[in-house]
């Protein structure tokens, strides 16, 4: 589709290790294909360990041995352009980092340097790609800055003298100052307070529709999601098992494990007792042979342990890889599903 | 008159002091604190605020690793900082900690089942293997786990949520009436959240232990609580039953505290606003010059 600025195709992407003659693998992205359209928040969701920090590590190009990528292409799409970093040399990348495709980090600390002005992480990492003269550069900076409800008072500044808050949005305004049409964030608010969470939340999504770039958002917290993105992916050992438009999944989820990610969400004012998800997340080394959640579902049958579930569309933009997509989940499992989102 | 509280604390207050002879700074990380925690009713005790509150510093001075400024915390009557020797030893067998991230609490290099074992041999006196593995065994169960999942296992064998479950294990070895947790669930995701929230509600319905449960998460602690306060910069700002004050918060900030929880409701809409942080007073000044005054349902509300 033309609207699309990235495309994953059948991307496989393992960590192989061989230490002393014993191979190890394991499979931290395996057969992942989705999109993403210009414009647009799309949401990652999956616990630890279930890939995807391994899976936005390939779409920022930033694939170091032991991790490889075995399959698939991984296609973005800049000025109408395309360009596969999956298979692009060193050099061809390094022309679209930052003017094109930027990140913003979880720890704010350990992207700035701490024995460095804040003034020259952005010369480091801004001045080149924006091929300005330098007054027009300080000038679109600090504008830029204003956009994120910095004084331009902050450049001066070393990151320590700026409070948690702060330094999360000078890291997002330091990934956004080039206008760059894809930005990866990574659990970019998982350290703050509520209060500047919202705060830096409503930024990003200000500075997105201000720029009219495409977000890839990774984060574990479903309100998060709930709140920023406009579709999500639910990722569980690395495999996507549904994708829809974000209040698809918290209305009408088809997965057992999306429907009990929603279910278990404490809310104020809701006292019904919540489930929780028994067993542990399967190890990536020896993923368990059909569907990889069947050990944890309480509807799996025997089709589940031995054949895996392809990624089916559905209507309404909605892709589920379950075969039991259909079935009712018995309700001491999981509660509350089917009532809609006042 | 009646047994003293399970937990006094009154007054409390907690000042550091920092930087050099000349440029000497105080700051009040806790001020005039006070509650008391039954000993018929266990609980779950929730304290709520946002980092640099103090409720971490609050929580060190309840399980006795820092001292009060001034004011008193007493434990069954008896002043906690003034315990020595045995008497301390005693006080920590019934008051445990559980700490935020059980990935650096236990040290990669040992395997887990020793930390369980060297609480069981320090307090409760267990000499022999059979000695130490029965308390072992049994705390493990209470937590949905077993001695033979985790005996001889590394930290990095076990899950997030396992090495959680261990680490809540180990602190009810010695049988406490009081854990306090320390942000348990902030490190975890959130399908182990609610399992470790749970956790916490059968070990007060079943065991009979008060948990007092520090975090900034108000959506579970409006989930488990009986009873919180809310800090700000080491005040406390309201307190008192759990479920009506964050149903219907009174004072500002913990207004903006709820106004900034995440709701579902337009869920996919991307309607996110800011919290409007700037219209609350949040200055040290206004704090200072107000008291805690009863209000409805029982709460207590700072005003002035």
């Amino acid at each position: 589709m033309a609207d699309d600025i990235l495309t994953v195709e059948g991307l496989k992407a393992y960590y192989q290790m061989n230490y002393f003659g014993v191979e190890r693998e394991v499979r931290a992205v395996d057969d992942v294909t989705m999109r993403v359209m210009a414009n647009e928040i799309y949401g990652i969701a999956g616990e630890s360990s279930s890939g995807k920090t391994s899976f936005i590590k390939v779409l920022a190009a930033a694939i170091r041995p032991p991790f490889r990528i075995v399959d698939g292409r991984v296609t973005y799409r800049f000025n109408g352009k395309p360009i596969d970093v999956a298979h692009a040399g060193e050099d061809e990348i390094a022309k679209i980092r930052w003017k094109h495709l930027s990140y913003i980090m979880q720890g704010s600390m350990s992207v700035l340097n701490p024995v460095r002005r804040v003034r020259s992480t952005f010369e480091d990492f801004a001045f080149r790609p924006m091929g300005l003269k330098r007054d027009a550069f300080w000038e679109a900076v600090e504008a830029h800055l204003a956009r994120l409800h910095l004084e331009p008072g902050v450049l001066r500044a070393y990151p320590h003298e700026l409070s948690g808050g702060m330094r999360q949005r000078v890291t997002i305004a330091l990934a956004t100052v080039c206008r760059p049409e894809f930005i990866i964030a990574d659990e970019p608010t998982t350290a703050l307070d509520v209060v500047v969470q919202k705060d830096v939340l409503a930024m990003i999504r200000e500075v997105q529709q201000a720029l009219g770039s495409s977000v890839v958002f990774v984060t574990h917290d479903m309100s998060v999601h709930a709140n920023v993105t406009d579709r999500l992916a639910i990722v569980y050992a690395g495999r996507i098992v549904e994708e829809a438009p974000t209040r698809t999944i918290f209305t009408a989820a088809r997965h057992p494990y999306t429907r009990h990610l929603v279910a278990s969400l404490p809310r104020i004012g809701d006292t019904s007792p919540k489930p929780s998800l028994e067993g542990r997340p399967p190890s990536l080394a020896e993923p368990p042979a059909g569907c990889r959640f069947h050990p944890r579902c309480p509807i799996a049958v025997e089709r589940c342990r031995r054949e895996v579930p392809v990624l089916e569309e559905r209507p309404g933009g909605h892709r589920v890889a379950c075969f039991r997509a259909d079935e009712a989940l018995p309700a001491e499992k999981i509660l509350n599903v089917e009532e809609p989102l006042s | 008159m009646s047994a003293p509280p399970l937990l006094d604390v009154r007054d409390v207050s907690k000042v550091f002091t920092m930087g050099g002879v000349l440029s000497r700074k105080q700051i009040r990380a806790v001020n005039e604190v006070s509650f008391a925690l039954s000993t018929e009713t266990p609980e779950i005790f929730t304290i709520i605020g946002e980092s640099g509150s103090g409720k971490t510093t609050l929580a060190r001075m309840i399980f006795g690793s820092d001292v009060p400024t001034s004011g008193e915390l007493k434990f069954e009557g008896r002043d906690i900082a003034a315990r020595r020797g045995a008497d301390r030893l005693a006080f920590m067998a019934r008051v445990q900690p559980i700490f935020q991230n059980p990935f650096e609490a236990f040290n990669p290099l040992k395997r887990v089942d020793r930390y369980l074992a060297s609480t069981a041999r320090r307090f409760l006196n267990a000499r022999t293997e059979a000695e130490m593995e029965g308390p072992m065994d049994e705390a493990l169960h209470h937590v949905g786990l077993s001695l033979k999942e985790v005996k001889g296992r590394f930290p990095h064998e076990l899950s997030g949520g396992q090495l959680q479950r261990t680490a809540i294990a180990r602190a009810l070895i010695s049988q406490p009436s009081v854990i306090v947790a320390d942000e348990p669930v902030s490190m975890v995701d959130a399908s182990l959240r609610m399992a470790i929230v749970n956790l916490f509600k059968r070990l007060r319905d079943e065991l009979g232990v008060t948990i007092i449960y520090i975090t900034h998460d108000l959506a579970t602690a409006y989930y488990i609580s009986d009873r919180i306060i809310i800090m700000q910069k080491g005040h406390v700002v309201e307190m008192g039953p759990a479920r009506p004050i964050l149903e219907a918060p009174q004072h500002p900030y913990s207004q903006l505290l709820k106004r900034s929880v995440l709701s579902f409701d337009d869920a996919g809409r991307g309607l996110i606003t800011r919290s409007g942080r700037e219209e609350v007073d949040t200055s040290a000044e206004a704090l200072v010059k107000g008291r805690l005054e009863p209000a409805e349902d029982g709460r207590l509300v700072r005003v002035g």
